[in-house]
């Protein structure tokens, strides 16, 4: 069985969002982060791996630094990693992003392609989808649990208040949520390993059955009109105490915990 | 010189504390207040490799070097001593005698469960009336045929009842040294379970309080032959080495200790107000602060270089890292008992409360200067090298 997993690096939102004077993501200048929902689908891939000898293969598309994210899929204990990166293929949206991957993907052999839902730095949910549709296979989307079952996989489809149990043929794609496990820690000598490993880099001319009009930022129909970061403000904290003398409790003893009295 | 950590080292150390903030950090009060082993994440540790980290992948082990061992046992002890001492021993002192010292039959047979994690080790060389003098020794090995009789006991000893795997110094005889009569001592590898091996009392200690530490009792213990480590009359130098190799993790338990005070401390000097602003705007907390950080950084640069000095060793058994590991733990169990109690000092009365956690990092770094060898010895091996 062979798993392709698509993962992205984005931003941590932890050390603060930058942004570029035209409104994209300054991505340079940021902390970087595997983004959740694809960790889940490494995971998951993974699994796969552990239980039937799956080979796992992990594709980005970035900038050079992207290669990071890979390191760690494969210190992780992913099999291969394969970096897109190219100028050309700079500024994409989902439709341009989701054209290079299955150009990239159209070089590999697979049964299943795993992709995250969506990136916490763009949520928008749509290039897993859009690459099952370029790749014409089917797709089952926001998965919380995959078992193989022959030559098929067996899927829950996570839904509002409830689940749907969908049956697909491989090869097909799944896009997975972050509450689909829990992902396994790198290991120490995986590290090591994945640093000593080759990675491997395609551009533009490794594509396989794309259009130049679909790429990059020429290739990509949304604009971005503004960007911003949000404004902080503290977050607040509603109680609704029984009695007054319980809010004065409550108050003194969140001013003692912040040191004001 | 590059004072630069390479990418891979760079991403253990972050895998490291990752690990040590969201499974590690959280338990470290409970750990200390119920003195209760955190077996439930030497489990996690064990899955994520980190009970292997110098170990060959021949042997079941992750293949890296002394370097990112010590950032392991760094990055657990700057949130929790305990985690970070439980394993120090297991690394230090029980699988690594067993890589440098075993034969290739027990390193097949003991390293893949203690790499892996599935058992856990430990190391007996302290007696109730041996401790820096490890001559004074009275456990007894005697063979009787294909086994060797052990009776004595071990007391202060790390992962004590939480261990599968012991190292054992004992004496097997006599030897004629100089025109003086000297104890032969060797060194045995004991499993748990055998008969004749139990468990004194647990110790009730000041801190790393979660930490198992038991006396060890062997009562017509026999074990097989072959669990000899080393050439017999050879376990004086095996412990004497393998305390070289403890004192780095030691040193590395220590340097996490500090580092946790310090950025505990830097946080909360931030958010305390007294007087109309926050204590960092004084200048004796800038001062205290700048003392502290500034001796965490030296103490940083020489357990890192007791590390690379292990990792030059292993490429060529000729060079000591003995005066590197004595200069990196003195130095470290000081500057750790120094930060600690500064930081406990400028946290004010909440420093003496148990829900700060520098209170707690006080207690623990206060071993560092006693256990693998106290500060006092550490002076003596260091001036003995300088003044031969």
């Amino acid at each position: 069985m062979k798993v392709v997993v698509c993962v992205k690096q984005v931003p941590d939102t932890k050390g603060g969002v930058k942004f570029n004077p035209d409104g994209t993501l300054d991505r340079g200048a940021m902390l970087t982060i595997m983004n959740p929902d694809d960790k889940a689908g490494l995971e998951a891939a993974l699994r796969l791996k552990d239980e039937y000898g799956a080979e796992v293969t992990v594709v980005t598309m970035g900038l050079p630094k992207a290669e990071e994210v890979l390191r760690e899929a494969m210190a992780m204990g992913a099999d291969k990693g394969i970096l897109v990166t190219d100028r050309v293929l700079g500024g994409a949206d989902t439709w341009a992003t989701s054209t290079t991957l299955a150009g990239a993907i159209r070089n590999l052999e697979y049964d299943i392609i795993i992709t995250g839902r969506q990136a916490i730095d763009g949520d928008t949910a749509q290039v897993g989808p859009q690459i099952a549709e370029h790749l014409d296979i089917p797709v089952i989307s926001y998965a919380q649990d995959i078992k193989i079952d022959g030559d098929s996989v067996i899927v829950q489809r996570q839904y509002d208040d409830r689940y749907h149990v969908l049956k697909a043929k491989m090869p097909c794609l799944i896009t997975a949520l972050s509450e689909l496990n829990e992902p396994r820690y790198m290991t120490p000598g995986g590290i090591f390993d994945a640093y000593d490993a080759e990675i491997t880099t395609w551009g533009r001319a490794d594509l396989k059955d794309v259009d130049d009009s679909n790429l990059g930022l020429k290739g990509s129909p949304t604009k971005i009109a503004k960007a911003s970061d949000k404004v902080r403000k503290g977050a607040g904290e509603k109680v609704i105490p029984d009695s007054p003398d319980e809010a004065v409790s409550y108050i003194v003893d969140k001013l003692k915990t912040k040191h004001v009295i | 010189m590059d004072f630069t950590l390479s990418k891979k080292h760079e991403m253990a150390q972050s895998l490291f504390k990752e690990f040590a903030e969201t499974e590690v950090k959280p338990l470290a009060q409970e750990v200390d207040e119920k003195h209760e082993f955190p077996r439930g994440t030497v489990e996690k540790m064990a899955k994520a490799g980190f009970l292997g980290i110098p170990v060959p992948k021949e042997y079941g082990g992750q293949g890296c070097d002394p370097l990112t061992y010590v950032m392991c046992v760094e990055e657990l002890s700057k949130v929790c001593g305990t985690t970070g001492v439980i394993v120090s021993a297991h690394t230090s002192l029980c699988v690594d005698p067993i890589q440098t010292y075993g034969t290739e039959e027990q390193k097949q047979k003991y390293l893949p469960d203690l790499a892996s994690g599935r058992k856990l080790g430990a190391f007996g060389l302290t007696e109730p009336g041996a401790g820096t003098d490890a001559q004074g020794q009275q456990t007894k090995a005697v063979l009787d045929g294909d086994e060797w009789v052990l009776n004595g006991s071990k007391c202060f000893i790390t992962n004590g009842k939480e261990a599968d795997v012991y190292i054992v110094i004992a004496v097997t005889g006599k030897v004629e040294k100089r025109g003086r009569t000297m104890k032969e001592i060797s060194a045995f590898i004991v499993d748990k379970g055998t008969p004749g091996f139990t468990f004194g009392t647990k110790e009730n200690k000041m801190g790393i309080c979660g930490s198992s530490t038991y006396e060890l009792i062997f009562t017509d213990c026999r074990i097989p032959k072959d669990n000899l480590l080393g050439q017999k009359g050879k376990g004086f130098n095996i412990a004497m080495h393998t305390l070289d190799g403890g004192r780095i993790g030691i040193a590395a338990q220590a340097l996490g200790l500090a580092e946790g005070a310090l950025e505990t401390t830097i946080n909360y000097v931030k958010e305390r107000k007294q007087f109309g602003r926050s204590i960092s705007q004084f200048q004796n907390t800038q001062f205290q602060l700048a003392d502290m950080a500034t001796k965490v950084e030296a103490a940083k640069m020489l357990v890192y270089k007791a590390a690379m000095k292990k990792a030059e060793y292993q490429q060529n058994p000729k060079i000591s890292y003995s005066v590197e590991a004595a200069m990196a733990k003195l130095c470290a169990a000081e500057v750790a008992m120094e930060v600690t109690t500064k930081a406990v000092q400028l946290h004010g009365g909440y420093g003496y409360i148990k829900e700060y956690d520098v209170e707690r990092m006080m207690r623990d770094a206060k071993i560092t200067e006693i256990y693998e060898g106290t500060s006092e010895v550490q002076r003596m091996v260091i001036s003995a090298n300088i003044l031969k």
